[in-house]
């Protein structure tokens, strides 16, 4: 059974319809780029993906149980939204890191106010234990007391994604990750999610870096104006597409090169 | 009329100067939200009342609404209904409630809706959203603002005259029936001392907040 169903997803801005019908599916472990020219409605799919819009119309399935359905028009209670949100973390495009506490703390903040909530949740220790595990696993064990301001875009974005995974979500999210940053500081944070991608976790990852979506992901999806143009595996995206808008697509992002 | 009973008269007139200070920061800081958050209501008929509101208040001479609120009320009801000293601190309240309200406002609008994201999305609420992550950031950039108003009441203290308060320029002033001149501009000396501790106080709570930039 897929880890998500997105069925026929549909956002209007007013009278601008952004999505048009987005349907896909996503395996446990499995890895789907979305790529596509700015304004084809990449950061709103996410964006409803994470319930910071809701869609007019669709439905989204997160193991089997249908945490959105527009249709069905009983509302959805602020709880009852935020427990269905966490099955998504998300990894924006400028970092939004809280700036005035430290590393550790941005990672603990979230996590600690949930658990102070449940019965028998957490202590303050294990949270502290397991967010300093997720920074030795972003490479910043030792940046943990320092605060954001002190880092550079890289690092920054590094403790983001620590901080996203800190709510252990099913399915992780970037939006762009390494738009924001020096060209030579994208590396760094590519690495990490290449990294994700081989402890198995499970991720769509919105980006323009074509080598990079190529080579980490398990299935491709070009977006063009609000809808899924064409989707396969790397290979076929990539190396045959067979949209034209596709292989307009890629006519423009290369010839820069 | 020697220099010590000068003085004694001076801090008896600073004793009202401090009193309405006071009592206006107590009751306007908190109000100043309420106001802020009514503005910023989506309710659109409330924010255009509250925005009208804020308009009066600060475009009219809070002096007028001191008299206002003192002599208004006698007109309407034959007697008045606040004493001398309740309508100064009526008055300065919610003016001062009103430039605060503003500044608030300036703040909380000025966080990048990236930060209540980041929150919802980490599953928080809409409280813990505000009182964990946006209100400290609002804090640190409303200080120097709220420092100047803050300065500035020192001084607006002295319009509790036109209602016949004697805080401490009524109180030198009275001294100008015997000739003497001096006691006015000796209040200076009390200001400047009120508004230096001031400006050390907020220098020193702006240092604390100085460890990250934003
Ligand atoms: N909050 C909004 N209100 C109105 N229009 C929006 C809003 N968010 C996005 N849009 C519009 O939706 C379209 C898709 O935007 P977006 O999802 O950000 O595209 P992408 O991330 O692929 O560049 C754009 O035309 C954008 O102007
Ligand atoms: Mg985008």
């Amino acid at each position: 059974m897929s880890v998500l169903n997105v069925n026929n997803i549909k956002k209007n801005f007013g009278k601008v319809e952004v999505l048009k019908g987005i349907s896909f599916s996503l395996e446990k472990g499995e890895v789907i780029s979305i790529i596509g020219s700015s304004g084809s409605g990449k950061t709103t799919l996410l964006r409803c993906l994470n319930f910071l819009e809701t869609p007019d119309k669709g439905t989204i399935t997160v193991d089997g149980k249908v945490i959105f359905d527009a249709d069905n028009k009983k509302k959805m209670s602020d709880a009852e939204i935020r427990e269905n949100r966490l099955n998504f973390g998300l990894v924006f495009q400028s970092f939004n890191l809280f700036p005035q506490y430290t590393v550790l703390k941005n990672l603990t903040l979230a996590r600690e106010l949930m658990e102070k909530n449940k019965k028998d949740g957490l202590s303050k220790q294990q949270i502290t234990d397991e967010a300093l595990e997720l920074l030795e696993r972003v490479g910043l064990a030792d940046k943990k007391d320092s605060y954001p301001c002190q880092l550079s875009g890289g690092q920054q974005q590094r403790v983001a994604i620590a901080r996203a995974l800190s709510m252990k979500p099913a399915i992780l999210c970037f939006d762009e990750p390494t738009s924001a940053l020096d060209p030579e500081l994208t590396g760094e944070v590519l690495k990490v999610i290449k990294e994700l991608k081989e402890s198995n976790t499970t991720m769509i990852i919105v980006t323009h870096e074509m080598g990079f979506a190529k080579n980490v992901s398990d299935k491709v999806i070009f977006m063009a104006d609000g809808i899924i143009e064409e989707v396969g595996t790397p290979e076929e995206v990539f190396d045959n597409p067979k949209s034209e808008k596709t292989k307009h697509f890629f006519s423009k992002s290369f010839e820069n090169i | 009329m020697g220099f010590w009973n000068v003085t004694l008269s001076l801090i008896g007139g600073l004793k009202y100067t401090c009193l309405i200070f006071a009592l206006t920061l107590v009751l306007a800081l908190p109000l100043g939200l309420v106001i802020a958050f009514g503005s910023m209501s989506k309710f659109k008929p409330l924010s255009y009342l509250i925005k009208t509101f804020v308009w009066i208040i600060r475009g009219v001479p809070l002096m007028l609404q001191v008299i206002i609120f003192f002599y208004v009320p006698g007109f309407l009801f034959g007697q008045p209904i606040l004493t001398r000293f309740a309508s100064v601190i009526a008055a300065f309240v919610i003016n001062y409630a009103c430039y605060f309200s503003e500044i608030y406002r300036g703040g909380i609008e000025s966080i990048s809706k990236g930060q209540y994201e980041a929150g919802q999305v980490l599953g928080m609420t809409k409280l813990q959203i505000f009182f964990k992550i946006i209100l400290m950031q609002v804090v640190k950039r409303i200080l120097p603002p709220i420092a100047n108003e803050v300065i500035t009441l020192v001084k607006d203290t002295a319009l509790a005259r036109v209602v016949m308060i004697v805080e401490i320029i009524q109180a030198a002033q009275n001294f100008a029936a015997y000739g003497l001149m001096w006691p006015l501009f000796y209040t200076a000396i009390f200001y400047l001392a009120f508004v230096g501790i001031l400006t050390l106080l907020f220098g020193h709570i702006e240092k604390k907040f100085n460890y990250y930039k934003a």
